[in-house]
């Protein structure tokens, strides 16, 4: 991806951070470059969520750096960056006691889109909640929750979409939604990084691989002709664990 | 994004989530109510012992609802991670912190709004005589005790004992405004002269600014870390 003259989009270098005596990240480094792929897989407890807050500025690395074009954002995530970045988790960071449209509309202020009505009316058609679009969202079932989340992670155009586990949990059709959504973010050229344990829809969907074992990177590669079933034995080879 | 407009968005989100659902007022109403109605029946409250007492048992009530106020108020960014949501946000996480202290305080300015005359009515004395020295006295002492109060809150939210935590962590730093608060409410209330309370207001002020210098200064980190 990365032609050689340009800085990586975000760049991590031996990045370490403790919780007390246990060390969640240990001495990660990774490129990702403008319309980069990748996902990462790891057993629980492999610091994948931990590496994807210190990338999404949440938390701060004890060590190593962190740099985004070229800039060491270590200490100081900018808010120029947080701009950029959309981010999905496991739980649908929305408000239960705002209705849908109530939600978007506010994080689309917090972002100072420019027209939040109207944003807010795309997304919410993007995602299949128009019609639900006033309930609060305390009534909504899971997969109802995680597309709400996907607007929101969408409502400021982000070019950098941060995925942590984002299909658990999710009906068919969230699920179908999300994967709609990630090609479309793939054909405009946005960044998107991705961790789950859905190894088949994370090859398909991903250019890149990182496997994340006990703090570290364990295995880095591409997924052009990668073979899901060779991959998995690998995986599993990896972690120590049994594939059944 | 402005700081301004990112504390204004945070202030009408929490307005808007409780005019819909009125579960802070309606808890710290009938908090504040308990309070002032046990006192009443629990004390001696003649006409002299009411007026002496008066500042004391307004104060515990204020403050008790103040508590249920910004704990509950923290327990919305809690749930559903909307914490991270907020703190991935283009704006100055300093705006997140004065946006949720302010809605807090709203809150719990609202809650001494209704309970003031409840209490008038029910001790028959007349803690508003000088009705803009109290106001500035309430205004500050709620300040202060929320100041503090939302920086304890962001810490121990994510504690498993945090209702217990809350507390323990939040009184003996609010001390000194609580008895300046109590002391400057008590002398309006029992008629003393403003000059000789001054004392009580420069506290009330000195603290306050400090509160919020301290916590403008490290509530990223205690978000981040907690």
């Amino acid at each position: 991806m990365n032609d050689g003259n340009t800085a990586p989009l975000i760049e991590v270098t031996d990045v370490v951070k403790r919780f007390g005596k246990v060390v969640a990240v240990n001495g990660v480094s990774l490129k990702i470059d403008q319309g980069d792929a990748v996902v990462i897989f790891g057993p629980n407890g492999a610091g994948k969520t931990t590496l994807f807050r210190i990338l999404a500025g949440l938390i701060r690395p004890d060590e190593g750096s962190l740099s985004v074009e070229g800039a060491d954002v270590t200490y100081e995530y900018g808010e120029t960056i947080r701009h950029r970045i959309g981010y999905i988790s496991h739980q649908s960071m929305t408000y239960t006691q705002l209705s849908a449209r109530e939600n978007l509309l506010f994080f689309a202020r917090l972002y100072g889109v420019a027209d939040p009505d109207e944003k807010a009316d795309a997304l919410l058609k993007r995602v299949g909640l128009t019609s639900r679009a006033d309930d609060i969202t305390a009534t909504f079932s899971r997969g109802m929750k995680q597309r709400l989340s996907i607007a929101r992670a969408l409502v400021h155009d982000p070019d950098i979409i941060l995925l942590d586990e984002p299909f658990t949990g999710l009906d068919q059709h969230a699920a179908e939604i999300l994967k709609d959504t990630l090609s479309h973010l793939h054909d405009e050229r946005k960044t998107f990084i991705m961790v789950t344990h859905n190894i088949r829809v994370g090859l398909a969907i991903s250019r890149r691989v990182v496997v994340q074992v006990a703090g570290k990177i364990a295995m880095t590669c591409d997924t052009d002709g990668l073979n899901p079933d060779e991959f998995t034995e690998r995986y599993f080879t990896i972690v120590g664990g049994k594939h059944y | 994004m402005t700081f301004f407009q990112g504390v204004k968005a945070i202030v009408a989100k929490d307005l808007s989530m409780e005019i819909r659902g009125k579960e802070i007022i309606s808890t710290t109403f009938m908090f504040s109510l308990l309070t002032v109605v046990i006192f009443n029946f629990a004390f001696d409250m003649a006409e002299g012992n009411a007026r002496e007492s008066a500042a004391g048992v307004l104060w515990v009530a204020f403050l008790f609802s103040g508590a249920l106020t910004m704990n509950r108020g923290f327990m919305y960014e809690k749930d559903e991670d909307c914490m991270s949501a907020l703190m991935l946000a283009p704006i100055d996480r300093s705006a997140i912190f004065f946006g949720k202290m302010l809605s807090s305080l709203l809150f719990m300015l609202a809650t001494m709004t209704i309970i003031t005359p409840i209490f008038i009515l029910l001790y028959n004395v007349n803690v508003m005589e000088r009705p803009l020295w109290q106001a500035l006295s309430f205004f500050l002492g709620a300040t202060g005790f929320i100041t503090v109060g939302t920086l304890i809150a962001a810490i121990s939210v994510n504690l498993r004992a945090r209702e217990m935590m809350g507390p323990l962590l939040l009184l003996p730093v609010v001390a000194p405004v609580v008895i300046a608060a109590v002391k400057f409410s008590g002398g309006l209330i029992m008629n003393q002269p403003v000059e000789q309370l001054m004392i009580w207001m420069k506290v009330l002020l000195i603290f306050n600014v400090v509160y919020l210098v301290v916590a403008w200064m490290v509530f990223d980190n205690i978000i981040e870390e907690s």
